[in-house]
């Protein structure tokens, strides 16, 4: 079978035709008659509508009347509870589609013929599993603070359609495990970030419990982050054959 | 090699048959395969999809055709899956559009060369200039939102500069209604011509209406509903030249001949094998399809349906870069425009049409927006802009 790496009839560039990107780029000298880049038009109606738009959507009242003291109690010390309601709904969004994609992850380990130093069924299976438990955290957190954790709140919603090329790369059958794992790369760094800024929230609001477990949760996160890192170099340095890089000390696991 | 649709009467429909795993087949490659491949796709795309509509408006007509109609959609309805299924998953639906157009360009300009009808021939390529400004509308769209090169797409093989501006394509409806040709005197090539372009102006029409709003750049959406309306003034303009007295089984008979001819053309020029086989094996169900039209119509018509079709069907569509034909019609009729079923020079355009855009674009015109001082370069106008950069 094929492999991307392998040099194959790709007509994408230029160079593929030159008698007719020859034609092509003299058609465009002579044929449009504009100089320069210019996109000042095209800004300022853009910034016409970004500044009139409405947002894709608002937070959902609270779900319990716990909840909405709980609410009242954050609004009278001056802080705004649903900033934290809207990323903890981010969060759970992503570890949903994050145990999808590790699910997806995966099939393309059963499907490939895996190189030396590429994660195993068990290395993959186990932070599934940790996608699932954080989701479960960040799921029973909304729940103690009185909100719908099934609400889709407006960060989950644009997580959702940040992730949606993650989902489109991890699900196509014609991906590589080396190809998915850069997806994968992509989705832990926005992740470990993620869990970050919940621990900041959460310990400035002074929600110790959680604070505690977003701990925990973050740790795990960097060893996917560095894992994850570590299976890209193995494979992509491998596939070019030179000597492998060693781990950088903050991507030891 | 001619292909006599008499004598062969390709698979009987009840051996017309699918899966799902075959439906949903691998897709051909959007980096590897020859830009024509997706040209073909898009084409036959829009075949079937018209074949679909012609058989609901026909059924909805005739209570006697209700049951073959029925059956022979079914098959339709597997055949446009499996041909639409065929475009990849990282091809994004602007970069499709761009196939689209292609499609548009590069098919209009060939039946535009082998039209016999004088009428008809200027009609295409009246319609041949507006889609090739889209084209350039829509590549700097590509560029200028996603930082993408359109040619990644086309391959070279067609022009990305102005035709006749999108802004100034629009027309106050009575302006887009054509003559027809006389059934019983157009050649059966030129039928065959109009049905196909109305199919595949449909087909683009529809595909604009559905990808449009999944745009979230505020320009991209508007651009997506300008040009729809324009696709729809093209559906207009190209079913207005088809008879419309022909019967409902004379356009049957008529649909499923285009049908053979078009993937009888899309064999003899494939590069991709198994894409090649699809075609072969579609041309098979379409001579079949065709027979039980025909059939049909010797059953219900005192007609002889021979009297129709073609022993043998007019030379295959070319799949091939038009580029010297359309820049020669370029630079002799872009300024065209049309008054009623004929074409004038823009200073006698009707002031009806005039009226109509001045208010269309009275709050702006996407397709001027987006491509302000565009000029394609291979590797995007990024690549322009950051040559200086590299010293």
């Amino acid at each position: 079978m094929k492999k991307p790496t392998d040099i194959g009839p790709n007509r994408t560039g230029i160079g593929t035709s030159p008698i007719d990107s020859k034609r092509l780029v003299e058609a465009s000298e002579e044929l449009t008659p504009f100089e320069g880049v210019d996109g000042e038009e095209l800004e300022s109606e853009r910034v016409e509508w970004a500044s009139a738009a409405e947002p894709v959507g608002t937070m959902p009242p609270p779900a319990t009347l716990k909840g909405a003291a709980k609410t009242a109690v954050q609004l009278i010390k001056g802080n705004k509870p649903t900033i934290f309601l809207d990323k903890l709904g981010e969060r759970l969004a992503f570890e949903r589609t994050g145990t999808r994609l590790y699910e997806a992850l995966l099939i393309k380990l059963q499907a490939g013929t895996p190189h030396a130093g590429a994660p195993t069924r068990d290395d993959l299976e186990q932070i599934r599993d940790e996608e699932l438990r954080h989701f479960a955290i960040v799921r029973s957190a909304i729940e103690r603070l009185g909100a719908d954790p099934t609400a889709m709140t407006p960060c989950a919603d644009v997580n959702g359609v940040l992730a949606m090329g993650l989902v489109q790369v991890l699900s196509d059958p014609r991906t590589t495990l080396t190809q998915c794992l850069e997806a994968m790369l992509v989705a832990e760094l926005a992740d470990n970030d993620g869990w970050t800024m919940l621990v900041d929230l959460a310990d400035g609001l002074g929600f110790d419990d959680l604070t505690r477990e977003f701990r925990v949760a973050l740790q795990e996160e960097e060893t996917h982050l560095a894992r994850v890192r570590e299976w890209i170099t193995t494979a992509v340095e491998g596939q070019a054959g030179i000597a492998p890089t060693p781990p950088r000390p903050e991507a030891r696991p | 090699m001619s292909l006599d649709i008499l004598k062969e009467k390709g698979v009987p429909l009840d051996r017309q048959v699918f899966t799902w795993r075959e439906m949903a087949g691998p897709p051909y490659s959007k980096l590897d395969d020859d830009a024509f491949t997706r040209v073909r796709v898009i084409l036959m795309n829009g075949i079937e999809a018209e074949a679909l509509r012609f058989g609901h408006a026909c059924a909805r007509m005739n209570r006697e055709l209700q049951v073959p109609l029925a059956r022979v959609r079914r098959v339709d309805q597997h055949q446009q899956t499996l041909v639409n299924w065929l475009n990849p998953p990282d091809q994004s639906p602007l970069e499709t559009t761009i196939g689209f157009e292609q499609v548009a360009i590069e098919v209009t300009a060939a039946l535009a060369q082998n039209e016999p009808d004088a009428y008809l021939a200027a009609m295409y390529r009246f319609g041949l200039l507006e889609d090739f400004d889209h084209m350039y509308r829509f590549a700097a769209l590509l560029d200028r939102v996603e930082g993408k090169d359109a040619n990644n797409l086309l391959q070279s093989y067609t022009d990305v500069v102005p035709g006749r501006p999108t802004a100034v394509e629009h027309r106050f409806p009575e302006h887009d209604v054509r003559r027809p040709y006389d059934r019983t005197k157009a050649r059966p090539l030129s039928k065959l011509n109009a049905m196909l372009l109305t199919a595949a102006e449909h087909m683009t029409h529809d595909y604009y209406m559905v990808i449009g709003p999944q745009f979230a750049d505020p320009v991209a959406r508007m651009l997506y509903a300008e040009i729809a309306s324009i696709e729809e003034q093209h559906v207009t303009h190209y079913e207005s030249l088809v008879d419309p007295t022909e019967s409902w089984l004379e356009k049957w008979v008529l649909h499923e001949a285009v049908e053979v001819w078009a993937y009888w053309s899309c064999l003899g020029q494939e590069s991709n094998p198994r894409v090649k086989q699809i075609w072969e094996r579609f041309l098979a169900y379409e001579l079949g399809q065709l027979h039980l039209a025909m059939d049909t119509m010797r059953r219900l018509d005192t007609r002889d349906p021979e009297e129709l079709v073609p022993a043998t069907l007019p030379d295959p569509i070319k799949f091939e870069s038009q580029r010297d034909f359309v820049r020669t019609t370029l630079t002799a009729e872009v300024d065209l425009r049309a008054d009623r079923t004929e074409l004038v020079p823009a200073n006698q355009e009707p002031a009806e049409s005039l009226r109509y855009r001045e208010q269309l674009n009275s709050e702006g015109s996407p397709s001027e927006i987006i491509a302000a001082e565009y000029r394609y370069t291979p590797g995007t106008e990024l690549d322009r802009a950051a040559a200086p950069m590299a010293h």
